[in-house]
Protein backbone atom coordinates (compact mmCIF):
# COMPACT_ATOMS: atom_id res chain seq x y z
CA UNK A 1 0.00 0.00 0.00
CA UNK A 2 1.17 3.27 -0.94
CA UNK A 3 2.31 5.75 2.00
CA UNK A 4 -0.73 7.94 0.46
CA UNK A 5 -3.28 5.84 0.95
CA UNK A 6 -2.89 4.82 3.74
CA UNK A 7 -4.96 7.44 6.13
CA UNK A 8 -7.19 7.28 3.86
CA UNK A 9 -7.58 3.49 4.00
CA UNK A 10 -8.15 3.40 7.71
CA UNK A 11 -10.90 5.69 7.96
CA UNK A 12 -12.64 4.33 5.27
CA UNK A 13 -12.61 1.20 7.60
CA UNK A 14 -13.27 3.67 10.75
CA UNK A 15 -16.53 4.57 8.77
CA UNK A 16 -17.99 1.16 9.14
CA UNK A 17 -17.72 1.14 13.02
CA UNK A 18 -20.83 4.08 12.91
CA UNK A 19 -24.49 3.41 12.17
CA UNK A 20 -26.92 6.62 11.18
CA UNK A 21 -27.53 9.05 14.30
CA UNK A 22 -24.15 7.87 16.22
CA UNK A 23 -22.83 10.96 18.50
CA UNK A 24 -19.11 10.69 17.79
CA UNK A 25 -15.98 12.66 18.77
CA UNK A 26 -13.15 12.33 15.93
CA UNK A 27 -9.56 13.20 17.31
CA UNK A 28 -7.28 15.86 15.27
CA UNK A 29 -5.34 14.24 11.76
CA UNK A 30 -7.00 11.06 10.46
CA UNK A 31 -10.00 10.36 12.76
CA UNK A 32 -11.19 14.04 11.09
CA UNK A 33 -10.93 12.02 7.49
CA UNK A 34 -13.68 9.62 8.64
CA UNK A 35 -16.74 11.11 7.47
CA UNK A 36 -15.54 11.26 4.11
CA UNK A 37 -16.30 7.60 3.87
CA UNK A 38 -19.75 7.51 5.78
CA UNK A 39 -21.71 4.59 3.75
CA UNK A 40 -25.48 5.74 2.67
CA UNK A 41 -27.70 6.97 4.47
CA UNK A 42 -25.24 6.91 7.91
CA UNK A 43 -25.76 10.90 9.24
CA UNK A 44 -23.39 11.28 12.27
CA UNK A 45 -23.97 14.08 14.89
CA UNK A 46 -20.37 15.17 15.70
CA UNK A 47 -19.39 16.14 18.77
CA UNK A 48 -16.78 18.88 19.36
CA UNK A 49 -14.42 19.81 22.73
CA UNK A 50 -14.47 23.11 21.71
CA UNK A 51 -18.61 23.16 22.63
CA UNK A 52 -20.71 22.16 19.32
CA UNK A 53 -23.23 19.43 19.39
CA UNK A 54 -23.83 18.92 15.61
CA UNK A 55 -20.18 20.36 14.00
CA UNK A 56 -20.67 21.02 10.63
CA UNK A 57 -17.55 21.01 8.26
CA UNK A 58 -14.76 23.52 8.25
CA UNK A 59 -15.82 26.65 6.02
CA UNK A 60 -13.75 28.37 3.57
CA UNK A 61 -12.69 32.40 4.23
CA UNK A 62 -15.34 32.90 1.43
CA UNK A 63 -18.13 30.97 3.39
CA UNK A 64 -21.04 33.13 4.84
CA UNK A 65 -20.83 31.05 8.08
CA UNK A 66 -16.58 31.53 7.94
CA UNK A 67 -16.07 32.94 11.37
CA UNK A 68 -12.58 32.28 12.47
CA UNK A 69 -12.91 34.41 15.61
CA UNK A 70 -16.25 32.53 17.12
CA UNK A 71 -16.83 28.98 15.75
CA UNK A 72 -13.27 26.87 16.03
CA UNK A 73 -12.38 23.59 16.21
CA UNK A 74 -9.85 21.88 18.70
CA UNK A 75 -6.92 22.66 16.09
CA UNK A 76 -8.01 26.46 15.90
CA UNK A 77 -8.84 26.23 12.51
CA UNK A 78 -12.76 27.49 11.54
CA UNK A 79 -15.46 25.64 12.31
CA UNK A 80 -19.00 25.80 11.78
CA UNK A 81 -22.42 24.04 13.17
CA UNK A 82 -24.41 21.83 11.07
CA UNK A 83 -28.16 21.95 10.88
CA UNK A 84 -29.88 21.54 13.62
CA UNK A 85 -26.45 21.73 15.85
CA UNK A 86 -25.86 23.97 18.74
CA UNK A 87 -23.49 25.08 21.08
CA UNK A 88 -22.98 24.04 24.82
CA UNK A 89 -20.28 25.53 27.75
CA UNK A 90 -17.52 22.93 28.23
CA UNK A 91 -18.91 21.75 31.74
CA UNK A 92 -21.83 20.67 30.10
CA UNK A 93 -20.17 19.31 27.48
CA UNK A 94 -17.64 17.42 29.68
CA UNK A 95 -20.93 16.22 31.36
CA UNK A 96 -21.97 14.70 28.39
CA UNK A 97 -18.64 12.97 27.49
CA UNK A 98 -18.16 11.57 31.04
CA UNK A 99 -21.81 10.63 30.99
CA UNK A 100 -21.82 8.22 28.07
CA UNK A 101 -23.73 10.00 25.77
CA UNK A 102 -20.83 10.16 22.88
CA UNK A 103 -21.17 6.90 20.83
CA UNK A 104 -18.09 6.65 20.06
CA UNK A 105 -14.51 8.22 20.04
CA UNK A 106 -11.78 7.77 17.64
CA UNK A 107 -7.76 8.75 18.41
CA UNK A 108 -4.74 8.60 17.42
CA UNK A 109 -2.24 6.78 19.26
CA UNK A 110 1.50 6.99 20.48
CA UNK A 111 1.57 3.25 22.15
CA UNK A 112 -1.80 1.21 23.25
CA UNK A 113 -1.33 -2.39 24.36
CA UNK A 114 -3.17 -5.81 24.97
CA UNK A 115 -4.96 -4.94 28.12
CA UNK A 116 -6.31 -1.54 26.33
CA UNK A 117 -4.48 0.89 27.96
CA UNK A 118 -3.71 3.80 25.65
CA UNK A 119 -0.72 6.83 25.92
CA UNK A 120 -1.06 9.24 23.62
CA UNK A 121 -0.80 12.76 25.43
CA UNK A 122 2.87 13.13 26.58
CA UNK A 123 6.51 11.95 25.78
CA UNK A 124 8.61 12.82 29.50
CA UNK A 125 11.62 14.79 29.09
CA UNK A 126 10.51 15.71 25.14
CA UNK A 127 7.06 16.61 24.59
CA UNK A 128 3.97 17.67 26.99
CA UNK A 129 1.50 19.20 25.31
CA UNK A 130 -0.95 17.98 27.39
CA UNK A 131 -4.06 15.88 27.53
CA UNK A 132 -6.54 18.03 26.69
CA UNK A 133 -10.44 16.20 26.37
CA UNK A 134 -8.46 12.99 25.41
CA UNK A 135 -8.51 11.21 29.05
CA UNK A 136 -12.10 12.04 29.17
CA UNK A 137 -12.65 10.89 25.79
CA UNK A 138 -11.18 7.99 26.72
CA UNK A 139 -13.18 7.32 29.98
CA UNK A 140 -16.71 8.73 29.22
CA UNK A 141 -17.29 7.56 25.30
CA UNK A 142 -18.87 4.38 24.91
CA UNK A 143 -16.53 2.70 22.37
CA UNK A 144 -13.28 4.44 22.68
CA UNK A 145 -11.72 2.93 18.99
CA UNK A 146 -7.75 3.55 17.77
CA UNK A 147 -6.84 4.09 14.32
CA UNK A 148 -3.72 4.66 13.49
CA UNK A 149 -0.69 3.44 11.20
CA UNK A 150 0.37 -0.11 12.57
CA UNK A 151 4.33 1.08 13.22
CA UNK A 152 6.07 4.31 13.81
CA UNK A 153 9.53 4.43 11.40
CA UNK A 154 8.89 0.10 11.53
CA UNK A 155 8.73 0.45 15.23
CA UNK A 156 5.61 -1.52 17.07
CA UNK A 157 3.21 0.69 18.48
CA UNK A 158 0.39 -2.08 19.74
CA UNK A 159 2.51 -3.56 22.97
CA UNK A 160 2.44 -5.97 25.38
CA UNK A 161 2.36 -3.39 27.75
CA UNK A 162 2.10 0.84 27.22
CA UNK A 163 5.65 2.11 28.12
CA UNK A 164 4.45 5.56 28.26
CA UNK A 165 2.23 7.61 30.74
CA UNK A 166 -1.16 6.43 30.00
CA UNK A 167 -4.16 8.45 28.90
CA UNK A 168 -6.23 6.09 30.44
CA UNK A 169 -6.01 2.28 31.43
CA UNK A 170 -8.55 0.01 30.05
CA UNK A 171 -10.28 2.33 27.89
CA UNK A 172 -9.65 0.65 24.14
CA UNK A 173 -11.63 -1.35 22.59
CA UNK A 174 -10.84 -1.58 19.17
CA UNK A 175 -7.67 -1.11 17.01
CA UNK A 176 -8.25 -0.21 13.35
CA UNK A 177 -4.78 -0.09 11.47
CA UNK A 178 -3.52 -0.58 7.96
CA UNK A 179 -2.63 -3.98 8.47
CA UNK A 180 -5.81 -5.33 10.22
CA UNK A 181 -8.34 -4.78 13.23
CA UNK A 182 -7.85 -5.85 16.86
CA UNK A 183 -10.61 -6.18 19.41
CA UNK A 184 -9.64 -6.28 22.92
CA UNK A 185 -11.03 -8.79 25.01
CA UNK A 186 -10.66 -10.13 28.20
CA UNK A 187 -8.31 -12.31 26.81
CA UNK A 188 -5.86 -10.39 24.88
CA UNK A 189 -6.09 -8.74 21.59
CA UNK A 190 -8.23 -10.79 18.98
CA UNK A 191 -7.10 -10.48 15.23
CA UNK A 192 -11.12 -9.73 13.72
CA UNK A 193 -9.91 -8.73 10.46
CA UNK A 194 -6.87 -8.80 8.44
CA UNK A 195 -6.09 -6.50 4.98
CA UNK A 196 -5.34 -8.89 2.53
CA UNK A 197 -1.98 -7.21 1.37
CA UNK A 198 -0.44 -8.80 4.68
CA UNK A 199 -0.16 -11.89 6.23
CA UNK A 200 -0.66 -12.70 9.81
CA UNK A 201 2.93 -13.00 10.30
CA UNK A 202 3.69 -10.00 8.21
CA UNK A 203 0.89 -8.84 11.33
CA UNK A 204 3.20 -10.70 14.01
CA UNK A 205 6.48 -9.20 13.00
CA UNK A 206 4.91 -5.68 13.23
CA UNK A 207 3.36 -5.82 16.36
CA UNK A 208 4.84 -6.67 20.09
CA UNK A 209 2.16 -8.26 21.86
CA UNK A 210 0.68 -11.39 21.48
CA UNK A 211 -2.78 -11.61 19.65
CA UNK A 212 -5.29 -14.72 18.30
CA UNK A 213 -6.62 -14.58 15.02
CA UNK A 214 -10.28 -15.05 15.30
CA UNK A 215 -11.82 -18.09 13.89
CA UNK A 216 -14.09 -16.13 11.63
CA UNK A 217 -11.21 -13.80 10.63
CA UNK A 218 -12.26 -11.79 7.52
CA UNK A 219 -10.85 -9.72 5.17
CA UNK A 220 -10.85 -6.02 5.77
CA UNK A 221 -11.56 -5.02 2.26
CA UNK A 222 -15.14 -7.71 2.92
CA UNK B 1 -30.77 45.73 39.45
CA UNK B 2 -28.32 47.95 39.38
CA UNK B 3 -25.58 48.94 35.83
CA UNK B 4 -22.15 47.37 36.33
CA UNK B 5 -19.14 49.95 35.81
CA UNK B 6 -17.94 50.28 32.85
CA UNK B 7 -14.72 50.13 32.47
CA UNK B 8 -11.46 50.57 29.83
CA UNK B 9 -8.95 47.70 29.04
CA UNK B 10 -6.65 49.75 30.87
CA UNK B 11 -8.16 50.36 33.78
CA UNK B 12 -9.43 46.12 33.83
CA UNK B 13 -5.78 45.46 33.71
CA UNK B 14 -4.52 47.92 36.38
CA UNK B 15 -6.55 46.53 38.81
CA UNK B 16 -5.16 43.65 38.65
CA UNK B 17 -2.13 43.26 41.03
CA UNK B 18 1.05 41.68 40.62
CA UNK B 19 1.49 37.64 41.47
CA UNK B 20 -2.65 37.38 41.04
CA UNK B 21 -3.92 34.11 40.26
CA UNK B 22 -6.37 34.47 37.03
CA UNK B 23 -8.64 32.54 35.48
CA UNK B 24 -9.14 33.27 31.18
CA UNK B 25 -12.22 31.84 29.43
CA UNK B 26 -11.16 30.75 26.06
CA UNK B 27 -10.35 28.07 23.57
CA UNK B 28 -7.15 28.98 21.56
CA UNK B 29 -7.77 32.36 22.73
CA UNK B 30 -11.83 31.96 21.33
CA UNK B 31 -13.83 33.79 23.93
CA UNK B 32 -10.88 35.16 25.26
CA UNK B 33 -10.86 38.81 26.82
CA UNK B 34 -7.77 39.63 24.77
CA UNK B 35 -8.23 43.41 24.87
CA UNK B 36 -7.51 43.06 28.64
CA UNK B 37 -4.66 40.58 28.21
CA UNK B 38 -2.74 42.78 26.00
CA UNK B 39 -3.10 45.57 28.31
CA UNK B 40 -2.14 43.18 30.95
CA UNK B 41 0.78 42.36 28.61
CA UNK B 42 1.83 46.05 28.41
CA UNK B 43 1.76 46.88 32.36
CA UNK B 44 5.05 44.77 32.75
CA UNK B 45 3.39 42.96 35.80
CA UNK B 46 4.00 39.70 36.35
CA UNK B 47 4.15 36.91 38.69
CA UNK B 48 0.96 35.66 37.49
CA UNK B 49 -1.13 32.03 37.89
CA UNK B 50 -2.90 31.40 34.79
CA UNK B 51 -6.22 29.08 34.59
CA UNK B 52 -7.23 28.60 31.20
CA UNK B 53 -7.66 25.66 29.13
CA UNK B 54 -5.17 26.20 27.03
CA UNK B 55 -1.95 29.22 27.08
CA UNK B 56 -3.98 30.45 23.30
CA UNK B 57 -1.81 30.70 20.48
CA UNK B 58 1.41 32.34 19.21
CA UNK B 59 0.00 33.25 15.86
CA UNK B 60 -4.32 34.76 15.39
CA UNK B 61 -6.63 33.20 12.81
CA UNK B 62 -5.35 36.05 10.67
CA UNK B 63 -1.88 35.99 11.30
CA UNK B 64 -1.95 38.21 14.55
CA UNK B 65 1.40 38.37 16.51
CA UNK B 66 0.76 36.57 20.37
CA UNK B 67 -2.57 36.01 20.50
CA UNK B 68 -4.58 36.25 23.42
CA UNK B 69 -2.29 35.12 26.61
CA UNK B 70 0.30 33.49 24.40
CA UNK B 71 1.32 37.14 24.98
CA UNK B 72 1.49 37.19 28.90
CA UNK B 73 4.11 33.83 28.34
CA UNK B 74 5.81 35.19 26.23
CA UNK B 75 7.02 38.36 28.57
CA UNK B 76 7.77 35.78 31.34
CA UNK B 77 5.13 36.85 33.68
CA UNK B 78 3.53 33.91 34.46
CA UNK B 79 4.98 31.71 37.03
CA UNK B 80 2.11 28.82 37.30
CA UNK B 81 -0.08 27.90 34.77
CA UNK B 82 -3.01 25.46 35.38
CA UNK B 83 -4.02 24.03 32.15
CA UNK B 84 -5.39 21.19 29.84
CA UNK B 85 -2.78 21.56 26.81
CA UNK B 86 -0.02 23.68 25.98
CA UNK B 87 0.81 22.40 22.50
CA UNK B 88 -0.04 25.53 20.50
CA UNK B 89 1.95 27.41 22.68
CA UNK B 90 5.50 25.92 22.40
CA UNK B 91 7.06 28.74 24.68
CA UNK B 92 5.33 27.24 27.65
CA UNK B 93 7.80 23.78 27.49
CA UNK B 94 10.63 26.10 26.86
CA UNK B 95 9.87 28.33 30.39
CA UNK B 96 9.45 24.84 31.82
CA UNK B 97 12.57 23.55 30.95
CA UNK B 98 14.41 26.86 31.79
CA UNK B 99 12.65 26.09 35.50
CA UNK B 100 10.74 29.38 35.33
CA UNK B 101 7.38 28.41 35.00
CA UNK B 102 5.51 25.69 36.43
CA UNK B 103 2.51 23.91 34.90
CA UNK B 104 -0.25 22.05 35.98
CA UNK B 105 -1.87 19.70 33.30
CA UNK B 106 -5.54 18.08 34.15
CA UNK B 107 -8.05 16.72 31.98
CA UNK B 108 -10.42 19.04 30.06
CA UNK B 109 -13.56 17.61 31.83
CA UNK B 110 -11.83 18.47 35.46
CA UNK B 111 -10.71 21.55 34.63
CA UNK B 112 -14.63 22.22 33.58
CA UNK B 113 -15.47 20.45 37.07
CA UNK B 114 -12.87 21.74 39.33
CA UNK B 115 -14.18 25.77 38.26
CA UNK B 116 -17.55 24.66 38.48
CA UNK B 117 -17.50 23.49 41.97
CA UNK B 118 -15.38 26.15 43.19
CA UNK B 119 -18.01 28.77 41.63
CA UNK B 120 -20.84 25.99 42.92
CA UNK B 121 -19.89 25.60 46.81
CA UNK B 122 -18.74 22.08 46.73
CA UNK B 123 -15.66 20.76 48.43
CA UNK B 124 -14.34 18.46 45.16
CA UNK B 125 -15.31 16.65 42.30
CA UNK B 126 -15.25 13.14 41.94
CA UNK B 127 -14.30 12.06 38.57
CA UNK B 128 -13.17 8.24 37.19
CA UNK B 129 -11.21 10.48 34.86
CA UNK B 130 -7.23 10.10 34.93
CA UNK B 131 -7.37 6.67 37.33
CA UNK B 132 -3.99 4.89 36.72
CA UNK B 133 -2.24 8.34 34.91
CA UNK B 134 -0.32 10.78 35.75
CA UNK B 135 -3.21 13.11 37.15
CA UNK B 136 -2.96 11.30 40.44
CA UNK B 137 0.62 12.93 40.68
CA UNK B 138 -1.12 16.12 40.66
CA UNK B 139 -1.45 18.94 43.56
CA UNK B 140 -5.22 19.36 42.12
CA UNK B 141 -5.76 15.65 43.13
CA UNK B 142 -6.06 14.64 46.57
CA UNK B 143 -6.52 11.04 46.49
CA UNK B 144 -9.20 8.44 45.62
CA UNK B 145 -12.36 7.08 46.49
CA UNK B 146 -14.01 3.45 45.33
CA UNK B 147 -17.86 4.19 45.27
CA UNK B 148 -19.29 0.61 44.21
CA UNK B 149 -16.80 -0.93 43.19
CA UNK B 150 -15.76 1.84 40.74
CA UNK B 151 -12.36 3.95 41.01
CA UNK B 152 -12.52 7.98 40.91
CA UNK B 153 -10.15 10.84 41.67
CA UNK B 154 -10.91 13.28 44.82
CA UNK B 155 -9.90 16.69 42.28
CA UNK B 156 -9.75 20.11 44.38
CA UNK B 157 -12.27 23.01 43.95
CA UNK B 158 -10.72 25.82 41.94
CA UNK B 159 -10.79 29.19 42.71
CA UNK B 160 -9.13 32.51 41.31
CA UNK B 161 -8.48 36.33 42.22
CA UNK B 162 -10.06 37.25 39.26
CA UNK B 163 -11.89 36.14 36.10
CA UNK B 164 -11.52 37.73 32.57
CA UNK B 165 -14.55 36.65 30.22
CA UNK B 166 -14.41 36.83 26.69
CA UNK B 167 -17.87 37.38 25.52
CA UNK B 168 -20.05 38.86 22.23
CA UNK B 169 -22.67 40.93 23.40
CA UNK B 170 -23.03 42.45 27.17
CA UNK B 171 -25.84 44.39 28.75
CA UNK B 172 -25.22 46.91 31.16
CA UNK B 173 -26.79 44.79 33.99
CA UNK B 174 -23.33 42.54 32.89
CA UNK B 175 -25.65 40.21 31.46
CA UNK B 176 -23.48 38.21 28.79
CA UNK B 177 -24.15 35.79 25.39
CA UNK B 178 -21.12 34.24 23.90
CA UNK B 179 -21.31 33.87 19.89
CA UNK B 180 -20.60 30.03 18.41
CA UNK B 181 -17.93 28.27 20.48
CA UNK B 182 -16.71 31.50 22.83
CA UNK B 183 -18.88 29.86 25.92
CA UNK B 184 -16.31 27.16 26.29
CA UNK B 185 -14.77 27.68 29.87
CA UNK B 186 -16.42 31.41 30.48
CA UNK B 187 -19.56 30.14 31.78
CA UNK B 188 -18.29 28.78 35.19
CA UNK B 189 -15.66 31.06 35.76
CA UNK B 190 -17.92 33.65 35.94
CA UNK B 191 -18.96 31.91 38.48
CA UNK B 192 -15.37 31.15 40.22
CA UNK B 193 -13.61 34.45 41.28
CA UNK B 194 -13.54 37.31 43.71
CA UNK B 195 -13.53 39.74 40.90
CA UNK B 196 -15.44 38.97 37.71
CA UNK B 197 -14.57 41.01 34.29
CA UNK B 198 -16.69 40.77 31.29
CA UNK B 199 -15.44 41.99 28.15
CA UNK B 200 -17.42 42.39 24.90
CA UNK B 201 -17.26 42.72 21.67
CA UNK B 202 -20.99 44.65 21.79
CA UNK B 203 -22.78 46.81 25.04
CA UNK B 204 -26.03 46.53 24.60
CA UNK B 205 -29.14 48.47 26.48
CA UNK B 206 -30.47 45.99 28.67
CA UNK B 207 -33.17 43.68 27.30
CA UNK B 208 -31.70 43.21 24.26
CA UNK B 209 -30.41 39.43 25.44
CA UNK B 210 -33.40 37.52 25.60
CA UNK B 211 -33.55 36.52 29.30
CA UNK B 212 -34.22 32.69 27.86
CA UNK B 213 -30.44 33.48 26.63
CA UNK B 214 -28.49 35.05 29.01
CA UNK B 215 -25.91 32.67 29.55
CA UNK B 216 -23.75 34.36 32.15
CA UNK B 217 -26.28 36.21 34.65
CA UNK B 218 -25.11 39.91 35.54
CA UNK B 219 -25.23 39.07 39.22
CA UNK B 220 -21.87 37.07 38.45
CA UNK B 221 -20.24 40.13 36.79
CA UNK B 222 -18.58 43.13 38.59
CA UNK B 223 -16.83 45.41 35.88
CA UNK B 224 -17.79 45.37 31.71
CA UNK B 225 -14.94 46.52 29.25
CA UNK B 226 -15.79 46.90 25.87
CA UNK B 227 -13.04 45.10 23.77
CA UNK B 228 -12.74 45.08 20.33
CA UNK B 229 -15.23 43.21 17.56
CA UNK B 230 -14.07 40.93 15.23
Amino acid sequence: MEKSEIKGFIAKRCAKELKDGDVVNLGIGLPTMIPDYLPEGVHLLIHAELGIVGAGVAPKSADTNFDPYHVIDAGGGPCSVAFGGGFIDSAMNFGLIRGGHVDACFLGALEVDAEGNLANWIIPGKKMPGMGGAMDLCVGARKCIVCMEHTAKGNPKILEKCRLPLTAAHCVNTIITEMCVFQVTDKGLVMTEINPEFTVDDVKAATAAPFTVAADCKSMLD
Amino acid sequence: MANKPVITAKEAAAMIPEGATIMCGGFLACGQARAIVKELAASGKGGFTLIANDMARATGPMGEEFFGIAQLIHNHQVKRVIATHVGMTPEVGQQVNEGTLEVNLIPQGSLAECIRAGGAGLGGVLTPVGVGTLVEQSPLCLGKQTIDGKEYLLMKPIHADFALLGTYKCDAYGNCWYKGTMRNFNVVMATAADTVIAECEYLMPVGEIEPENIHTYGMCVNYIVEGERK
